[in-house]
């Protein structure tokens, strides 16, 4: 089960050498149907910030430069 | 946190499938009326079909199939308990709507000659119209809907409906997922397109959110026309599907089936005539699984490498995209192995079964002045297409309703009612947090609710469903995501008890799986043969039988059992009597 204050394996990963959101971008975190990415207002790139994943992959395939990546959830594995 | 008011003329709620061609097709029917299209997510990747379609199940192409061969096939693959105006309605759309849809640029599959290229995978008739560059469905929704002009919202969540003294529609009222603020808009006429109630049961991975359907479909439509006092029918079929087993996406028959692909028992040997999911291919399903022969798996490593390559590129790049990296993980090759299939979790979608919100030919729900279209409306194993057929019903319906209708008076009251309902969980600074609650919930429906169905394990589950309901007025919720999680679990745990009381009040066996009591465990023709109707009545959970109309398209007396006769081998391999124990 998902608990966002639980160390917890997150199926999206976001390369931050290729995310782009510092620039302006937020269609990952656009498209999500969950509404689980977010910009960090910190390094001003994407994250998972909830783990409620579909594995759809809107955000991967939308993402113009190739940086996010939705690995299968580990429960489901 | 603020509370806006806007007015519009038709609200349209969900932005997947339905909603969007119901909106579309109320601006074509009058480009004067203002069309708001409300989203929960965002309707450029939302909804069922976010990552597109691989076919058609239900094409009604002329010189492969009739409208009344149609409506025969859906009436006997129900079990006989249909509005067969309704299906009539869909099959008589359903080629124009086809053929609309290609000249959007949707593409089908067409044979050398440019004529649709329909499979047979349904038990009497054919209908399955694969779309193997079906990914791109929804970018042209929503061309469509810039060129219309619709106006769009995404990111809020509508809770419940506005209705009059005299129970007429006159709004609907959201609140913003990521803001958390109060949305109350006016309008003339409201279009439901809300989806399945995809988040009921918990599916056997325990993962929340690795539903069969999209999760952002929690059963919200479900529970705001409950609470408006619409008419719900057949909560007790419910929706079950044959599944990859840990993965949310369907085996494939409807694509692989007419490859040569099917669906085997661990021998490898087909064990069903017809892979096309009804209640009764679901039984057959369930006792194969649970058998000596079991567990269940989609065969097609008898397949040449030219067909594997076909299936492996319709199959990894649409509708569950990630299915391929999923087989890669457990080192599965479609050449190799056969792949393990299980049953999905419990869910509500008329797309599938024939669990939804009462609507007739016009997409009219008994509520007057909302109409509802898509999985979530009650026209049986209506699938995309439907949903997209009665989008455009439902969006014509309002315009012409709007004709007559001014902006109607409501009771105030309703808005302070809810505004404090839903801010309610942001108030609490200790308490439960919603998806802990949402766990319990959807593990309580899959220990008391998961056919086979015991009336006794029901009444318990809506003594503890009852329990929870005690629990919504403790759970927090620290940000507007996780408002938007608590308010889901309100809607889950409605669908929850119409469920159990749907099930409890049809005191039979019917549709399979989908309907299975072990102790009424035979089909009941003369007592039962009616839809089974639920309403708030008093506040309370109301059943009561509906009865079906007259037939348009009679069947006879051989035709009603051609689903009964799924099995392949006469005798099941296992007796009734070891599942009923």
């Amino acid at each position: 089960m998902s608990n966002p204050n639980n160390f917890s394996s997150l199926p999206v990963t976001i390369d931050p050498e290729k995310c782009i959101a510092n620039k302006g971008c937020n269609i990952c975190v656009e498209v999500c149907p969950l509404d689980v990415l977010a910009i960090d207002p910190e390094t001003g790139k994407a994250y998972m910030k909830f783990d409620e994943c579909w594995y759809c992959l809107p955000c991967e395939k939308d993402c113009p430069t190739g940086a996010v990546h939705v690995a299968i959830p580990y429960l489901l594995r | 946190m603020e509370t806006h008011f806007r007015n519009v003329d038709i609200l349209v709620i969900g932005g997947g499938t339905a909603g969007p061609m119901a909106a579309i097709k109320a601006k074509q029917a009058n480009p004067e009326l203002r069309v708001l299209l409300l989203e929960k997510a965002n309707v450029k990747r939302s909804g069922a079909i976010s990552m597109g379609m691989d076919g058609l199940n239900n094409a009604v192409v002329p010189g492969h199939a009739t409208p009344e061969q149609y409506v025969k096939e859906i009436t006997i693959a129900n079990d006989g308990i249909v509005n067969q105006k309704t299906v009539m309605a869909y099959a008589q759309n359903s080629f124009a709507m086809i053929e609309e849809l290609n000249s959007w640029g949707v593409k089908f599959e067409k044979d050398a000659t440019g004529d649709y290229a329909v499979r047979k995978v349904h038990h009497m008739g054919t209908y399955v119209l694969p779309m193997p560059e079906g990914h791109d469905i929804k970018k042209i929704l929503y061309r469509r809907l810039r060129r219309e002009r619709v106006e769009i919202t995404n990111r809020l969540v509508a809770t419940r409906l506005l209705t009059t003294e005299t129970g007429q529609i006159a709004g609907a009222m959201a609140f913003d997922c990521r803001t958390a603020d109060f949305h109350v808009i006016r309008a003339k006429a409201v279009i439901l397109a809300t989806g399945a109630a995809g988040r009921l049961g918990l599916p056997a991975s325990g993962y929340l959110f690795g539903t069969y359907e999209n999760p952002t479909n929690a059963g919200d439509g479900y529970s705001m026309a409950y609470h408006a006092g619409a008419e719900l029918s057949g909560l007790e079929c419910f929706q079950i599907n044959p599944l990859i087993k840990d993965y949310n996406g369907p085996a494939c028959a409807y694509v692989t089936g007419p490859m040569g692909g099917y669906t085997a028992n661990n021998k490898g040997e087909r064990f069903i005539e017809c892979d096309y999911w009804s209640g009764q291919m679901m039984l057959e399903f369930y006792r194969e699984l649970e058998s000596g022969n079991g567990p269940v798996f989609l065969k097609l490593n008898h397949l040449a490498e030219e067909t594997i390559n076909t299936i492996e590129e319709i199959l990894h790049s649409n509708e569950r995209p990630s299915r391929g990296r999923f087989h890669e993980g457990r080192g599965t090759d479609y050449r190799e192995q056969m792949v393990e299939m299980h049953i999905s979790e419990i869910g509500l979608c008329s797309g599938h079964s024939a669990s939804g919100v009462w609507v007739n030919e016009h997409a009219e729900t008994t509520v007057k002045g909302l109409y509802a279209a898509g999985d979530l409306a009650c026209v049986p194993h209506n699938y995309m297409l439907g949903a997209f057929v009665y989008g455009k019903i439902a969006g014509e319906s309002a315009v012409h309703y709007c004709a007559s209708t001014d902006f109607l008076a409501f009771d105030e009251q309703q808005i302070k009612a809810e505004q404090a309902r839903v801010w309610a969980p942001l108030t609490r600074v200790q308490g439960l947090p919603p998806l802990q609650v949402e766990y319990k919930l959807r593990r309580l429906v899959n220990d008391y609710l998961q056919p086979p169905k015991v009336t006794r394990k029901m009444e318990i589950g809506l003594a503890r469903f009852a329990e929870i309901r005690a629990d919504l007025k403790h759970i927090a919720a620290k940000n507007p995501h996780e408002l938007m999680r608590a308010m889901e679990v309100h809607a889950i745990l409605d669908c929850a008890e119409m469920a159990a009381q749907a099930s409890l009040f049809r005191k039979e066996s019917r549709w399979g799986l989908y309907h299975y009591r072990v102790d009424y465990p035979e089909i009941n023709n003369e007592d039962w043969f009616v839809h089974v109707q639920l309403k708030k009545t008093n506040g309370q959970i109301h059943c009561f039988t509906k009865p079906v109309d007259d037939y348009l398209i009679e069947l006879s007396e051989q035709e009603k059992s051609a689903y009964q006769k799924i099995r392949i081998n006469s005798a099941p391999s296992i007796p009734d009597s070891t599942i009923l124990v």
